[in-house]
């Protein structure tokens, strides 16, 4: 399992891009992303969360993206658009389908660029096929995903029961809780993505509406900065661009043959794409400064949680502080890698862990009951699903169930 | 990429495969004339193939690879099926991603390669049977033709589902008793070439590859026009010997009688006026170049 990482002075290795301190075509300074966080002035905006991922694009010094619209996420894809026309992109579209737009992403990828796109529920189950062919073909495309419902009958509400099915495609899965998270996980997200030793797809994921329709403030660094460009030849893989030896791969292709090699080769590969993940670690924990946030973690009341659940067990916490109930809370950065030794450190005292969703099947919570031990002590739950809200009373009163105290019925 | 970039360091010389070094000292790459002649005189880009004994389609991967009109900067994308069990063992690169999204890979890569490389015409051919041209993935096939995406798109027509075993295909002749077709296809082979045409290809082609010539010819061809003018189609009727009831021997003449008159596979083209003008221009180009290198090569013998 993971280690502890120390991170004082922790900082992801310095891009060395032959392009870094020149200007960009937009008059930007490709920039490292440690200097862009860490050494620049922060401004604060107040923005929209598609209007915040429009602002991140214009600072990842992206080639290609590629859109089709869904809601909530078509806002962002069409302001993408917008920057793409005044300068910001090399190559933008929209495509015909999620199915054909991760392809078309795969396609950009394989010849080179740095790719992003956005999609969000039945969209991210469309294109679903190609996730896991990302990560197997490794190609650090990050694909923004603003969760929302993927049930019939119809709905077009928040819901982050499509985040679980991304957890075992090989990607990258970070979940954002606010606008000033969905800003840096996008920049950030590129960055630990390209790195060698990892070079596998991410998921950039948010609460759809919650994040993407409201307004908050965020904190950005100045426009005229923008990240060193990606190098595709940093790829594990050969680039098909025809600028590398074309040798002829195998003598036998290791479809369909049933000889141990062609097993071996299956397996160890994917092995390889889990260890990848893993290895994002080091260069995820310096940037996002690990990868959960802890506040009072000690306490025998515990919830953990990721996305805007978190946001709403702050305000339950306060809520049940003036009860005089004492409740910590451990909010979940990045779902995959998941952080095994981190959860099972924080909750070494807990009695009671509250694992808050916004998902029929508690999918978070499941994750946590399957790495640390007494797993009784994981309450999943309180979970709304079909877009509902999770209002801070409910998680009150549902601790306050558990707990065997009394609680006056809510009035919805 | 120049063939420079596929010279051998000297201290590895000895070590690396001998295909690799054939491919060093006696490849095509970067004669602009190199065609269909030169296979079995030069280095042939593909070697080995894992095919059926007597497959029209290993002959029509050889057609094609040798008439590429610069290998050295062409990129292929393929698709699921017999044809990604050669791609494999081809000397240029070549993209497998998923079956059906061929043209939508395409379409992100040109692009991508387009602005990477300004300067360099880079050629990017798809190249998928018939399950993943139209059924599957007929609908990125058109998308990318819609949108005029500027590579080509060849189409190894076998009229079947061949490497899973012989199942019903949209291409497939009206009538033919197939697996998932048990009482015979009950519809029209779907017009694929007037599709192409309708939905913006500036050159389509439809031929068997009986005549190594006509390949080469449709393939360069349908390369040009890409570069320049918009998407280009080639449908190829490789049949499957295997799924027809045929011996290895027999695939060529199964392809002369289908393009004999009222054959499915009569050579047809469908070309624009703006294609028309280039490939004429460049027909008149390739004849001065011709002429002037025998009168060259006359004044050195003299």
């Amino acid at each position: 399992m993971n280690k502890q990482v120390e991170l004082k002075n922790k900082r992801i290795i310095a891009s060395k891009h032959v392009k870094l301190g020149q200007k960009n075509r937009m008059d930007q300074t490709y920039t490292d992303i440690n200097d862009i966080f860490f050494k620049a002035e922060q401004t604060p905006n107040f923005l929209t969360g598609s209007e915040v991922i429009r602002e991140a694009i214009k600072r990842c010094s992206v080639g290609t993206s590629v859109a089709y619209p869904i809601t909530p996420q078509s806002e962002a894809a069409a302001l993408i658009g917008e920057i793409y026309a005044e300068g910001y992109l090399d190559e933008y579209f929209r495509g015909e389908s999620e199915f054909a737009v991760m392809g078309q992403c795969a396609g950009a990828a394989f010849g080179g660029h740095r790719v992003f796109t956005t999609t969000a529920g039945p969209g991210t189950l469309r294109a679903m096929e190609n996730f896991p062919m990302w990560a197997g073909a490794r190609l650090p495309i990050q694909v923004c995903v603003t969760c929302r419902g993927v049930n019939s009958p119809l709905s077009i509400q928040p819901d982050t029961l499509e985040m679980y099915y991304l957890l075992e495609t090989g990607m990258l899965v970070w979940h954002a809780e606010t606008a000033q998270d969905l800003f840096d996980f996008i920049m950030k997200g590129f960055i630990v993505a390209e790195q060698p030793d990892v070079h596998v797809p991410i998921a950039v994921c948010c609460d759809g509406f919650f994040v993407t329709h409201t307004k908050d403030t965020v904190d950005l660094p100045p426009l005229d900065l923008t990240l060193t460009p990606y190098d595709p030849y940093q790829n594990p893989q050969p680039v098909m661009d025809m600028e590398t030896s074309p040798i002829r791969m195998m003598r036998d292709p290791f479809v369909m043959k049933s000889n141990y090699i062609s097993y071996a080769t299956h397996a160890s590969w994917q092995q390889e794409i889990k260890a990848a993940v893993e290895r994002s670690r080091k260069h995820t924990i310096p940037l996002l400064d690990g990868l959960i946030d802890e506040y009072n973690a000690d306490r025998e009341l515990l919830i953990v949680a990721s996305g805007t659940a978190v946001s709403q067990s702050r305000e339950a916490i306060r809520l049940l502080e003036e009860e005089g109930i004492k409740v910590g809370l451990v909010k979940i950065k990045t779902i995959r890698p998941f952080p095994t030794e981190e959860i099972r450190r924080v909750t070494k005292h807990a009695k009671h862990i509250f694992v808050p969703e916004f998902n029929v099947v508690g999918w978070l919570a499941r994750e946590i009951k399957a790495i640390i031990p007494d797993n009784e002590r994981v309450y999943v739950g309180p979970h709304v699903c079909g877009g509902m809200t999770m209002p801070s009373e409910v998680i009150v009163e549902q601790i306050k169930i558990q707990l065997g105290m009394e609680t006056t019925p809510l009035r919805m | 990429m120049s063939k420079e970039k596929i010279q051998i360091c000297e201290d590895l010389a000895d070590v690396m495969p001998p295909e690799y070094q054939e491919l060093v000292a006696t490849a095509t790459y970067g004669n602009q004339d190199r065609g269909w002649k030169d296979i079995g005189s030069s280095k042939e880009l593909i070697e080995q193939h894992s095919l059926c004994a007597g497959c029209p389609e290993s002959i029509a991967f050889r057609y094609i690879l040798a008439s590429l009109p610069a290998p050295e900067d062409t990129v292929f994308v393929g698709s699921t099926g017999c044809t990604s069990l050669v791609f494999p063992h081809v000397a240029v690169h070549n993209i497998h991603s998923l079956f059906g999204n061929q043209n939508a890979i395409a379409s992100g890569l040109k692009r991508t390669l387009k602005s990477r490389f300004p300067d360099v015409e880079k050629d990017v051919v798809v190249l998928a049977g018939d399950g993943a041209t139209v059924d599957i993935g007929l609908d990125m096939t058109m998308q990318s033709w819609f949108r005029l995406e500027k590579f080509t798109t060849i189409c190894f027509d076998n009229e079947l589902y061949a490497n899973t075993g012989g199942q019903e295909s949209g291409l497939m002749q009206k009538g033919f008793v197939a697996k998932m077709a048990p009482k015979g296809k009950n519809f029209e082979k779907v017009r694929l070439a007037e599709i192409a045409r309708e939905a913006g290809c500036a050159y389509v082609a439809v031929l068997t590859v009986s005549k190594p010539n006509r390949v080469e010819q449709a393939i360069k061809n349908a390369i040009y026009v890409a570069r320049e003018v918009g998407p280009s189609f080639v449908q190829l009727y490789t049949p499957c010997i295997l799924e027809i009831g045929k011996q290895s021997m027999e695939g060529l003449d199964e392809m002369k009688d289908s393009e004999t008159i009222g054959g499915r596979f009569v050579q047809k083209e469908y070309i624009t006026d703006e294609a028309q003008k280039l490939l004429d221009s460049i027909k008149e180009e390739t004849k001065a170049r011709k002429k002037a290198a025998k009168e060259a090569k006359k004044s050195v013998n003299a």
